[in-house]
């Protein structure tokens, strides 16, 4: 197993209240495997895809990552599992907008490797393999919006990461393009392993998972 | 510290650098209004400087035209006995000015030793005072204004920027310097001239010895005016003193005397009296005080002022790139990086802003100071620095708690919650 969860719980305090976004959830995510979470708005499955990247600390329960319990006291700790381990696909595709795609790219590479030249070769490898080798020096703004997500695929992979996280990464998309990106995120998956955990609201797209989650008030049914 | 510093060396703090360079280019108007305040900041503390600098050296010379505002009297004597000019006053040796002049204190601006006693000039009691003309010339500007030292500008610290040595002119040791009032030459008073009727050129009897009038002073107002004054070593020689004197006259600078220059004297001269003209030196030291204090004034206005505006640019820049440090600390930078972006953007906003600060404060200073305040400006290049090292004081104290708040903002501020 690449992660386990036993009986994670994450509790929101408001003012009418305390919400339990994840409500005492148990899972276990073999490695390799390409996981769609699916589930109405206020499911809790975004925050169970934030805590399994270490970007939300749970209230209550365990998280093992590589058979190592992650320890949610330590920021530096959790930075160094985000960008050791881990790569991010957002819906809204995160790319800092006064960067050139590459350079998108290279800010990744550059968290654990200061030597320019190779993250830039590096960087262009990866905008070629996801089809953007023309479009190194463009800004996102100067990008479509698949284009801006297969960048932002592209910065996901920079530094080899054994889990892929995706936050609905189809759903600024229209169809076609949805597609585009779903064969993306398949081919990483099963050409390197990558283990992938993708939160979708569309069915089609979770039909393209190995292990298929669907959340209802922070539990799975 | 220094394991932070390899951290983010590791972590290629120079792409850092890149990224904070290019978000400053991205948001060039926002850069532009954030510079504002601190620029203008800068600007008024250097053109006030500049200002200040030169009106200081203007204040400077008026004061000194106040005369000299150290004593330094025989043990015995008061500072009575140095008015009233008593027969009997007592003298110490006329080498202790040389004494004064190998010790090269700083802030001796000027020495005048004289011999002062009563004579008698037909009826009347008359007080003559025996000087070295150049000394007692340098240091009465008054006396410089009625012509006896024609083209040689003022006096004391203003007018002779830069360390100067003492002025002592010695017939032995320089002896153009007595030239102006030869062993038979004197000066009178306008006060004496009235009262003995006598004009340039005529001749005084003093003690039996002919003396030539060669200038009538002009009216001072003070106790010259009622003096005849031959030089030091005629006087001397006429009333069979040796070489004594009975005063040293000193103009000193303000800042030295505020500095224990008195002290430093007794120490040279410990069987003497030493004392300062208090009204003079009072007002010189409280009018340099209250320059100083004005410029401080100043200066906490604009780092209080300054760090306030940095501070409310740099939140108002976190807040607009909450997503930004998300994405940040989402791919695994730290927050320590945050804090190195935020205060290095604040450094370089510094640099930028000292530098604008400074050339926009010199250029207003030379163009409105003729205009407004009647004086001359001319850049002071070390205020560079300063300006510089003030603008990135300011930055980076502004910067602080927005940088800390910017730590606080949690890694998936760019995504969407459910």
């Amino acid at each position: 197993m690449i992660i386990q969860i036993k009986n994670l719980t994450k509790t929101y305090h408001r003012h009418d209240g305390a919400i339990n976004a994840v409500d005492n959830l148990s899972l276990d995510i073999p490695r390799g495997a390409f996981v769609t979470i699916t589930g109405a708005s206020g499911s809790g499955k975004t925050t169970l895809l934030l805590m399994m990247g270490g970007l939300l600390r749970f209230t209550s329960g365990q998280m093992i990552y590589n058979d190592r319990e992650i320890n949610l006291r330590d920021e530096d700790e959790l930075a160094s599992f985000r960008s050791n381990h881990v790569g991010f696909v957002m819906q809204s595709f995160a790319l800092v907008p006064y960067l050139t795609a590459v350079e998108n790219i290279m800010l990744a590479l550059n968290v654990k490797c200061s030597d320019k030249s190779k993250n830039r070769k590096r960087a262009i490898e990866l905008l070629d393999w996801v089809g953007l080798d023309d479009r190194t020096t463009h800004y996102p703004k100067e990008l479509s919006a698949g284009q801006q997500q297969r960048v932002a695929i592209a910065r996901a992979l920079a530094n080899n990461p054994e889990l892929l996280l995706a936050d609905e990464p189809t759903g600024n998309l229209d169809p076609s393009l949805s597609e585009e990106i779903l064969s993306i995120l398949k081919e990483i998956n099963q050409k390197h392993n990558t283990t992938i955990i993708m939160v979708t609201h569309s069915p089609k797209a979770a039909d393209h998972g190995s292990l298929q989650i669907k959340l209802l008030k922070g539990k799975i049914i | 510290m220094y394991l932070v510093l390899a951290d983010l060396k590791n972590s290629g703090h120079v792409r850092l650098t890149e990224l904070i360079l290019k978000e400053l280019w991205h948001r060039k108007s926002q850069l532009v209004s954030g510079l504002l305040a601190i620029t203008l900041g800068i600007g008024v503390i250097v053109g006030i400087r500049s200002i200040s600098v030169v009106s200081e050296k203007a204040v400077a010379v008026n004061l000194d035209n106040l005369g000299a505002n150290i004593l330094v009297l025989p043990q015995a004597a008061s500072v009575d006995n140095y008015y009233s000019a008593d027969i009997d006053a007592p003298t110490f040796p006329e080498s202790y000015v040389e004494k004064i002049l190998t010790s090269t204190l700083p802030g001796v601006e000027n020495m005048s030793p004289k011999l002062t006693r009563r004579v008698k000039i037909g009826n009347h009691n008359i007080v003559l005072t025996g000087i070295l003309p150049k000394s007692e010339i340098a240091s009465k500007p008054l006396w410089q204004n009625g012509g006896l030292l024609g083209g040689h500008g003022g006096a004391g610290c203003a007018a002779k920027p830069g360390a100067e040595p003492a002025k002592y002119v010695d017939e032995k040791l320089q002896r153009k310097g007595i030239d102006s009032l030869s062993s038979s030459d004197c000066f009178v008073g306008s006060a004496v001239a009235q009262k003995l009727k006598v004009k340039q050129f005529d001749t005084l009897f003093l003690e039996n010895k002919p003396f030539t009038i060669v200038k009538v002073l002009p009216e001072t107002g003070t106790v010259d005016d009622d003096r005849v004054f031959a030089n030091l070593h005629s006087v001397q020689q006429l009333l069979g003193t040796g070489q004594q004197v009975s005063a040293i006259e000193i103009m000193g600078c303000c800042s030295a005397i505020s500095d224990n220059l008195l002290g430093k004297l007794r120490n040279i001269l410990p069987d003497t009296r030493i004392t300062t003209i208090g009204q003079i030196v009072s007002t010189q030291i409280e009018t340099n005080r209250l320059m100083n204090k004005i410029s401080l004034v100043f200066l906490i206005i604009i780092i209080f002022v300054g760090s306030i505006s940095i501070g409310n640019y740099i939140w108002a820049n976190v807040n607009e790139r909450r997503k930004e440090i998300g994405i940040l600390r989402m791919i695994g930078y730290h927050k320590r990086h945050v804090y190195y972006i935020l205060v290095l953007k604040a450094i370089v906003m510094g640099f930028v802003g000292g530098t604008a600060g400074y050339i926009a404060g010199t250029f207003a200073a030379i163009w409105l100071a003729p205009q407004f305040v009647g004086i001359q400006v001319n850049p002071i290049y070390t205020l560079l620095l300063t300006s510089i090292a003030i603008s990135i004081t300011i930055s980076v104290i502004g910067s602080l708690i927005p940088a800390y708040m910017a730590g606080k903002i949690e890694p998936f501020s760019n995504m969407q919650e459910d």
